[in-house]
């Protein structure tokens, strides 16, 4: 039982980290169309940035955590904000240049990295309640994958409310049944993708953070690492549906890790999901069939 | 009496594929005026291309000012209202959040639009658009357009697929909207036709083929059916 519990809570914590970076993904591509392979670089630039913070404040105390995540954020924010500004708006509409311009982002953000903190895994030597577990029905869960399951859902309520209730939440979910027509009606969609943009790099700063975490160390590779399995769980869930998202990334992190544990080969496991969900319900969970 | 709209060779294309020729024509400050042309000639296109929704070249001016440089919104704000063939309405949204997108103004004519249709307006306002019948969302498409006070109206195919009785309703609220606003109206149904309109442009291969009274076309049946491959008794 303990096992069972440890294993569904720490992967419910792996598939909180795998929303933080699909969320923005996938509203992403749901709005403009836009496959951002350049994603996983705003987690990497934000987790770095939140390790620095983290590291001068103190990583284990309550200020240094919560600046660490809140800088990590910003950054995560400033970084795509700028991609959306400065690369991907001159290639609105040209997809394959988009795919080229963001793998090349990524490519070039890696080496960047690499260069500035080198390229090997740093290690947090994170101290105190973090570092401490809390028993569960016996079993002993890390408190980081609490702290990474409250983020998400509180991103989500976050998320779900600022497309509800707010005019650009209307103009985004309108966007992404219909982009022409949301022009049509005489509205500057393009102010709609640098906000998503920025919203996707916010979130996946607060993912970059958490995940250092999680996995006890900040290296160049963690975005790359993440992006790829944020994609399978966009594909999924279905591009564009947020809900989607969220229900894909609890399903893939939590059969990932039971599958791991007793298969040895849960990313196997994650892949023939993909490739069933692909064959049976092409436009995924929560998706649009095409017309 | 001056033009609303001139466009002026006006060509498009999508997808590399010109499907606007060379389109040039008129469209004065009052009335409706309807686009014909049988099926694929380029009319819904046109409409497009105006709008800066495909790739297009040529010269669109709006009162006079030049729009053929302009992205699709910024031509919307000058207040051209657009209702498009098959609705296009948000289908996840509801009614009232289709009609909240497309406010432009300040005061929104959400009375004038209430009288015109209230079935859809008020007792479904909180009602998905995708769950509505096809006359009511063409009614809701109409709406959306005629919320704002617009210099010229570009409506395409507004009868399409639906019901004579529905049919019947769109033919008034474009009358009604036709008091203050001049009207571009692709269109078959030739009874719509000669119930709205006062001036003809037929397209043929993307081309203008023929400019003039709506009332001199319909009463010349071989004119009707050398342009439009229809019978003359349709309208």
């Amino acid at each position: 039982m303990s096992t069972f519990v440890l294993l569904l809570v720490t992967g419910l914590g792996l598939g909180a980290l795998y929303f933080l970076v699909a969320s923005g993904l996938s509203l992403i591509y749901g709005l403009m169309g836009v496959l951002n392979f350049a994603h996983g670089s705003f987690l990497t630039l934000a987790a770095f940035a939140g390790f620095e913070v983290g590291r001068r404040l103190g990583v284990s105390t309550v200020p240094g955590f919560l600046a660490s995540i809140l800088v990590g954020a910003v950054v995560g924010a400033v970084f795509a904000a700028l991609t959306e500004l400065l690369l991907v708006r001159r290639l609105y509409e040209r997809h394959i240049e988009q795919v080229l311009v963001t793998v090349g982002l990524s490519l070039a953000t890696v080496a960047l990295f690499e260069g500035i903190w080198g390229p090997d895994p740093i290690y947090l030597n994170a101290t105190g309640w973090l570092k401490e577990t809390t028993l569960i029905l016996g079993a002993p869960i890390p408190n980081d994958r609490f702290l990474s399951i409250a983020a998400a859902l509180l991103v989500l309520g976050g998320l779900v409310a600022f497309l509800r209730y707010t005019r650009y939440g209307l103009i985004i979910r309108a966007g992404v049944e219909n982009r022409a027509m949301v022009t049509a009606l005489g509205i500057d969609v393009r102010k709609a993708f640098t906000l998503v943009f920025t919203i996707g790099g916010f979130v996946a700063g607060i993912g970059g953070v958490l995940a250092c975490h999680y996995f006890g160390y900040v290296s160049p590779a963690l975005g790359g690492s993440l992006l790829i399995f944020a994609f399978i769980v966009t594909v999924i869930g279905g591009m564009g549906s947020l809900t989607g998202a969220a229900i894909a990334s609890v399903l893939v992190a939590v059969l990932q890790q039971f599958a791991n544990y007793y298969l040895g080969f849960g990313d196997v496991i994650v892949v023939l999901l993909l490739a069933v969900v692909l064959l049976v319900r092409p436009q995924g969970l929560m998706g649009r069939a095409a017309a | 009496m001056s033009a609303v709209l001139s466009v002026t060779n006006l060509q498009g294309s999508i997808g590399g594929q010109q499907v606007v020729e060379d389109v040039s024509f008129e469209v004065p400050a009052t009335g409706v005026t309807a686009v014909l042309g049988r099926n694929g000639v380029g009319k819904t296109s046109t409409l497009k291309a105006i709008l800066g929704l495909i790739h297009r070249s040529g010269q669109v001016l709006l009162n006079g000012d030049r729009i053929d440089q302009l992205p699709t919104h910024k031509i919307v704000q000058r207040g051209v209202g657009y209702v498009p063939e098959d609705r296009e309405l948000f289908t996840g949204l509801t009614v009232a959040e289709n009609l909240t997108l497309a406010v432009r103004q300040k005061n929104p004519r959400y009375d004038f639009v209430r009288a015109l249709f209230p079935e859809v307006t008020v007792e479904r306002a909180q009602q998905r658009a995708g769950t509505l019948s096809g006359g009511q969302q063409q009614m809701v498409s109409l709406a959306r357009a005629l919320l704002n006070d617009n210099a010229l109206l570009l409506v395409d195919e507004p009868t399409k697929g639906l019901a004579p009785k529905i049919v019947d309703e769109v033919v008034v609220a474009l009358a009604e909207a036709g008091k203050t606003v001049p009207i571009v109206l692709v269109e078959q149904n030739l009874r719509v036709i000669d119930t709205l309109a006062e001036q003809v442009v037929v397209i043929d291969a993307g081309r203008v083929v023929h400019t003039g009274p709506a009332r001199e076309l319909l009463d010349d049946p071989d004119q009707i059916q050398k342009l439009l491959g229809v019978h003359g008794e349709a309208a």
